[in-house]
């Protein structure tokens, strides 16, 4: 009976590498950054890790909001 | 900052839009609330954004319902994990059709029967889902795909509708602020009985708008007073730090409307509609926090 029930399970990737999507990506210039962790507080996927600030760049769908949110405007947007 | 990566609760990645409100509320919420948590999700953006069969990317227990059903199926989740003696937190999360239209009679009846859970209603103030068609929650001269020339009616009001079942906890919140957001959901979970947020959610396809000013746009109806932030515990309310700004400065409304799409060809009598309906709300709330309404 069990296995009748239509259970997902979950994964990394359930909807695909969401990057591909992207047309914008984010660059971080080191210099200007001082890592006060806003970008990763507003990323809607959370692709952007909160130690070290790396993104995911697999699963970034490059919406722009860490760039439009950065106070030290040091996430720029390049074309991919 | 807060370390939400070890409470990250939905894997990467959602099929969300770019830039969707929807899946940064629920990051919050769900890092609020914490492992031992079951969502309830009628038909709305997100019981599509989890991915597709037999793949999910919620690593929390999902069950999605029919549209009207959410709030019945969370009352007997609730009436059941309360006689298994278990303390799991039960989150419906709906969106405004499955909450302000469809699933309305659904949530007025477990609020009156005092179920032990939260209802949170995400408000991208349209059927985003299904192609952006006018809901009750719909604003004032907001273009969609069934109103083409901008919504004849104002916006349903949810919140006193809410209100006038005089639940323990209810509160209005914004996904620009998401530290508020996560303080609520909080002290929602916290509470014994029925909670309910209320959360605007901007929609760049929707709403029309670039998909990086996500975050700006649901400042903006903050500061200018379109969107207020409080919390009512039955009959005392309590003004959140952003709108009692909003009401002490506002911005001008026309920098909340102008850079949405939706908004395009709104007569000047309709945004001093607006902004006259916002004003009054917000008089409003002044009274009922000071005690005098």
């Amino acid at each position: 009976m069990r296995e009748r029930l239509a259970l997902s399970t979950p994964v990394m990737g359930a909807c695909g590498k969401t990057g591909t999507w992207r047309v914008f990506r984010p660059v971080v210039d080191r210099e200007i950054c001082n890592a006060c962790g806003i970008c990763s507080l507003y990323c809607p996927d959370g692709v952007i890790n909160e130690e070290d600030y790396s993104i995911d760049l697999d699963y970034c769908k490059g919406c722009g909001i860490c760039a439009n949110e950065c106070p030290k405007k040091a996430i720029t947007m390049e074309r991919e | 900052m807060s370390g939400l990566q070890e409470t990250e609760y939905i894997l990467k990645c959602t099929s969300a839009c770019a830039g969707c409100s929807t899946s940064l509320i629920l990051r919050h919420v769900l890092a609020a609330a914490g492992p031992d948590t079951v969502l309830v999700i009628p038909a709305c953006c997100t019981s599509v954004i989890q991915g597709v069969y037999p793949k999910t990317s919620f690593r929390i227990p999902v069950y999605n319902v029919a549209f009207a059903a959410s709030a019945a199926v969370a009352s007997g989740m609730s009436a059941a994990f309360e006689a298994m003696g278990k303390k799991t937190n039960v989150i419906a999360y709906a969106g405004d059709g499955g909450t302000v239209d469809i699933g309305i009679q659904a949530l007025s009846g477990a609020l009156e029967r005092e179920t032990n859970f939260l209802y949170i209603c995400y408000d991208n103030e349209a059927y985003g889902n299904t192609g952006m068609q006018r809901s009750g929650s719909t604003p004032l001269g907001a273009r969609t795909t069934t109103t083409p020339e901008g919504k004849g009616h104002k916006k349903k009001d949810l919140d006193r509708i809410v209100a006038a079942h005089s639940i323990p906890y209810m509160a209005t919140a914004c996904s620009a602020y998401p530290k508020d957001l996560a303080g609520k959901v909080e002290k929602a979970l916290a509470t014994k009985g029925p909670a309910f947020i209320h959360v605007l959610a901007p929609c760049p396809p929707g709403w029309r708008y670039p998909a990086e000013k996500t975050i700006e746009m649901g400042k903006l109806a903050v500061k200018t007073g379109v969107w207020a932030l409080y919390e009512r515990m039955y009959e005392t309310v309590v003004i959140s730090g952003p709108t009692k700004a909003a009401m002490i400065k506002p911005t001008p409304i026309e920098e909340y409307i102008k850079p949405q799409g939706r908004f395009k060809g709104i007569t000047p009598e309709t945004i001093t509609t607006i902004r006259l309906d916002s004003e009054r709300m917000l008089r409003r709330l002044a009274a009922e926090e000071e005690g005098s309404c």
